[in-house]
């Protein structure tokens, strides 16, 4: 037996806020999160700034933070977004004895979930300590004094990607299914739709699901920067994210966690939860392609749209928003757009796509569920977030990109789509929750 | 009529050998697998010994096409593609990696779901590049943002992404269905496994690929476990009696580095074709470990109990139908014993009658394959109906009242459970069954 899946709850950390209500405020005020870096000193690196989550602090949203702060970054928002879904979706948290009606064996978890940075005071430092300079490598014997002296267990541990799925589980007592993902930039769609089927297929009547990544680090700065992956617009990190405009030149790293509540339309039903939308279509491929490039007729994406088009059991007519990828480099942004003229046709020129990346950056194995978010907001509210900072259209890039301010227009349908290193693919679909199919 | 999933190619680099059925026959043998590391000098480690996979070259498992894609490949990923070149070639499939040969690998209907661990970055590289980055004798970050970073390979990042594994093997056998990259620590195996045999189940692709691979044997990589305190760091000097699965002298467990991969199929697809067919996935479950000290199990295996019981309950069996349990059994004494408090309590009187076969002892802890490896195991003891016996386990401890192998069995084997936790919680367990005709 199939269960439809409603979504009942959501919550987010990102540059723009530390709720929906904020994150979705400022998409609509054309506000962004880009400033420069205060992680660390990258005054010389190629890019010094980035979207970060400022000011954030975890006992706002949780009685006991204790169990929690030992996490990366991504692991403490995680806490943060899944707190306030869990508010919205009456679903009791911090407690043995839940009085939410959810059997708690039947609840899990899934995240697309980001591992934590290194102790980089250990990693750094170690191999400079260890260095032979006469055989030109490190010396592993005292590697390990050094090394050992500053790490911790509890750090090392917590830099696992399994753990913010940790972290959550013991946050709302989630005693069903339990997985995590990490396929890039596609994590958390990934997460979120395959959460999706494992509701819809009844191995869980509730999945809290999402993602959660910060690599807002030296190393993760050092790794984009490397593959050229980074706007290095300095000199105005404001405008550094414009997806799909010819003088884009590469996307913003931003860091952040978004969570939904996946659930059967029977559990919500019978809890009175609220119902905010229904996840009707998912689909997922690989380019199978190349390590560093993206299909240069989209192949994957193509498959991906189509497959989820085809669960959802709808047309290319059908669709009201596209929230795209967008990343605001040039490679997805042109690919991107070729997807969706290829699966749409004609009417890939009728449907507005955005990306809010141009607002709160790129959240990494974060950002597909807090797109999902914004989604769901469209629907909401019958409002478009905008695709901001793009006033030098790309004349190969002519699809509809709500260019620079929100627009208001009915929205039903829309589809979120993600894409990552490696060639994963990932698109979820969700409609305006009706009582009829 | 629901689909079932059944196992028709295994493939494994595990130190007992490069390929599965030189891991089978060293089990059945009981040589151990695990010795002094030779990768790096540890000698000044705590721990400095560990199951090291036998030299390989990695170009015989590339064809020409993707040669120059091996530079890209940690070891992790090296691992998994050597895994999964037997499997595809074990369940007789042809992919495009035959050169010159019609593949019968639909790429569009075949999917890939694999474990994979954090991995490690290449800390002798790295070093080459932070040696130049000091002032003072300290790490200094603004001389690695002008000039240390720019000495690293561009494409360094892709490098050490999880979802390399799966991506270098889609793109070697041209895979192009959904492709997920599951990253729940020592239980990805299961995890990615039981998601690939729903995608089979729900129609989304008749064949896939699904495993897990991770080396943790590198400095930062050993060094971590035994600051966690889960490596045994009282055996260097005897390496084949360190990893002692529920034995009274148990004092931590043994790393490894390997990789298993499964070819799954439709058992309709699988028997059109003619394959062979060594046993059917009859049910998975999983759940979450509850204990805020996240580097163990909570004393009760509850989580165990709960996976167990949702896999028995998918296969439709009563405990008495098991014919044998291969369990984590990683040689942490807390954990064990929460494992077989877990265990037993998901089958009740069977814990006295059910065989018990841990695998660690000769295979070491090879974290993100570990599930993988355990679960060939079971196929092959299935479809031979035979195992090995339990090894190191010279004295029980009074709260395992599992049955462990005294002698190894020879008979018809029906049904077989396998389990499996991680750090951070996620517990897992799969039921294979005999094919029959």
């Amino acid at each position: 037996m199939k269960h439809r899946v409603v979504i009942t709850g959501m919550g987010i950390i990102c540059p723009l806020g530390h709720s929906v209500a904020q994150m979705w405020e400022g998409l609509m005020a054309g506000k962004n999160g880009m400033g420069y870096n205060t992680l660390f000193d990258a005054s010389t690196f190629p890019t010094q700034f980035d979207a970060e989550v400022r000011d954030y602090d975890i006992s706002r949203f949780v009685k006991n933070a204790q169990p929690h702060i030992a996490g990366n970054r991504g692991s403490q928002f995680v806490v943060g977004a899944a707190a306030q879904a869990c508010k919205q979706a009456r679903i009791d948290i911090e407690t043995d004895r839940p009085a939410d009606g959810i059997d708690r064996r039947r609840m899990g978890v899934y995240l697309g979930a980001g591992e934590g940075s290194v102790n980089n005071d250990a990693f750094f430092q170690s191999l400079i300590d260890s260095w032979i300079e006469e055989k030109q490598q490190p010396d592993w014997n005292l590697w390990v004094k050094s090394a050992t002296s500053k790490m911790t267990p509890i750090q090392e541990l917590e830099q696992e990607p399994s753990m913010p799925a940790a972290h959550v589980a013991l946050l709302t007592g989630a005693r069903g299914v339990s997985r995590s993902c990490l396929t890039a930039c596609a994590a958390s769609t990934q997460a979120v739709g395959e959460a999706a089927m494992l509701v819809r297929y009844g191995k869980a009547d509730v999945m809290i699901a999402g993602g959660c990544h910060s690599m807002i680090h030296p190393l993760g700065v050092t790794g984009f920067n490397r593959l050229t992956a980074l706007s290095t617009r300095n000199d105005s990190p404001q405008t550094a994210s414009r997806p799909f405009s010819a003088t884009r030149d590469g996307f913003v790293l931003g860091e952040g966690a978004a969570i939904v509540v996946l659930e059967t339309l029977e559990s919500a039903q019978k809890r009175n939860a609220p119902i905010l939308a229904e996840v009707i279509g998912f689909g997922s491929s690989s380019d199978a392609f190349r390590v560093t490039d993206m299909h240069e007729d989209a192949r994957g994406a193509v498959q991906a749209l189509r497959r989820a088009l085809d669960d959802a059991g709808l047309t290319v007519n059908d669709i009201d928003y596209i929230s795209t990828h967008g990343t605001s480099t040039s490679e997805n942004d042109s690919i991107e757009t070729k997807a969706i003229k290829t699966v749409f046709g004609p009417q890939a020129y009728k449907i507005p796509c955005s990306s809010p990346k141009s607002q709160f950056g790129h959240l990494i194995g974060a950002t597909g569920c807090a797109e999902l978010i914004t989604c769901i907001m469209a629907i909401q509210e019958n409002t478009l977030p905008p695709t901001m900072n793009l006033n030098e259209p790309d004349p190969e890039l002519d699809l509809d990109y709500v260019p620079n301010k929100p627009r208001k227009t009915p929205v039903n349908i829309a589809l979120d789509e993600s894409f990552g290193f490696g060639g994963q693919n990932n698109v979820v679909i969700i409609k305006r929750y009706t009582q009829r199919v | 009529m629901q689909r079932r999933v059944v196992i028709t190619g295994v493939g494994a680099v595990s130190p007992l050998g490069l390929t599965s059925d030189q891991m089978w026959q060293g089990l059945l043998e009981g040589r151990c697998g695990l010795g002094p590391i030779r990768n790096f000098d540890a000698s000044a480690f705590d721990c400095n010994i560990a199951g090291e996979v036998p030299p390989f070259n990695i170009r015989d498992y590339v064809p020409k096409s993707h040669r120059k894609a091996t530079k890209l490949m940690s070891r992790d990923i090296e691992l998994a593609v050597a895994a999964s070149h037997e499997a595809v070639k074990n369940s007789g499939l042809i992919s495009k990696a035959d050169e010159g040969k019609t593949p019968t690998l639909i790429p569009q209907r075949t999917a890939i779901n694999y474990g994979a661990g954090l991995i490690a970055c290449d800390l002798a590289e790295m070093a080459q590049s932070v040696r130049l980055c000091v002032t003072d004798g300290k790490f200094d970050i603004r001389k690695w943002g002008s000039e240390g970073m720019k000495t690293l390979t561009p494409l360094w990042l892709l490098k050490y992404l999880p979802n390399m594994l799966p991506c270098h093997v889609a793109i070697i056998h041209d895979i192009q269905g959904p492709s997920n990259t599951i990253t729940c620590g020592d239980a990805s195996s299961y995890l990615a496994v039981s998601e690939a045999a729903e995608m089979i189940i729900r129609g989304d692709v008749e064949t896939a690929l699904a495993g897990g691979g991770e080396t943790r044997i590198n400095p930062i990589g050993i060094a971590r476990q035994y600051l966690m305190k889960r490596a045994n760091c009282s055996s260097n000097d005897n390496p084949a009696a360190a990893c002692r699965p529920f034995d009274a002298n148990a004092a931590g467990t043994i790393f490894s580095e390997a990789a298993g991969t499964l070819v799954l199929e439709d058992m309709q697809t699988a028997r059109n074709r003619g394959a062979s067919m060594l046993a059917e996935l009859v049910g998975w479950g999983a759940s979450h470990s509850l204990n805020p000290d996240y580097t163990h199990l909570e004393p009760d295996g509850k989580a165990i109990t709960y996976a167990i019981d949702m896999a028995m309950q998918q296969a439709g069996i009563t405990p008495d139908k098991l014919d044998l349990i291969i369990p984590c059994g990683t040689g942490i004494p807390s954990d064990d014993k929460a494992e077989a408090i877990g265990i037993q309590n998901a089958i009740g009187a069977s814990a006295d009658v059910v065989p018990v076969w841990p695998t660690k002892s000769l295979l070491g802890h090879s974290g993100a394959a570990a599930g993988t490896l355990d679960m060939i195991v079971a196929a092959l003891a299935i479809h031979t109906g035979k195992t090995g016996k339990a090894v190191n386990f010279d004295s029980p401890t009074k709260d395992c009242k599992l049955n462990l192998l005294r002698q190894p069995l020879n008979k018809p084997l029906n049904y077989v459970l396998c389990c499996g936790y991680s750090f951070g919680g996620q517990c897992a367990a799969v039921i294979l069954k005999a094919i029959k005709d």
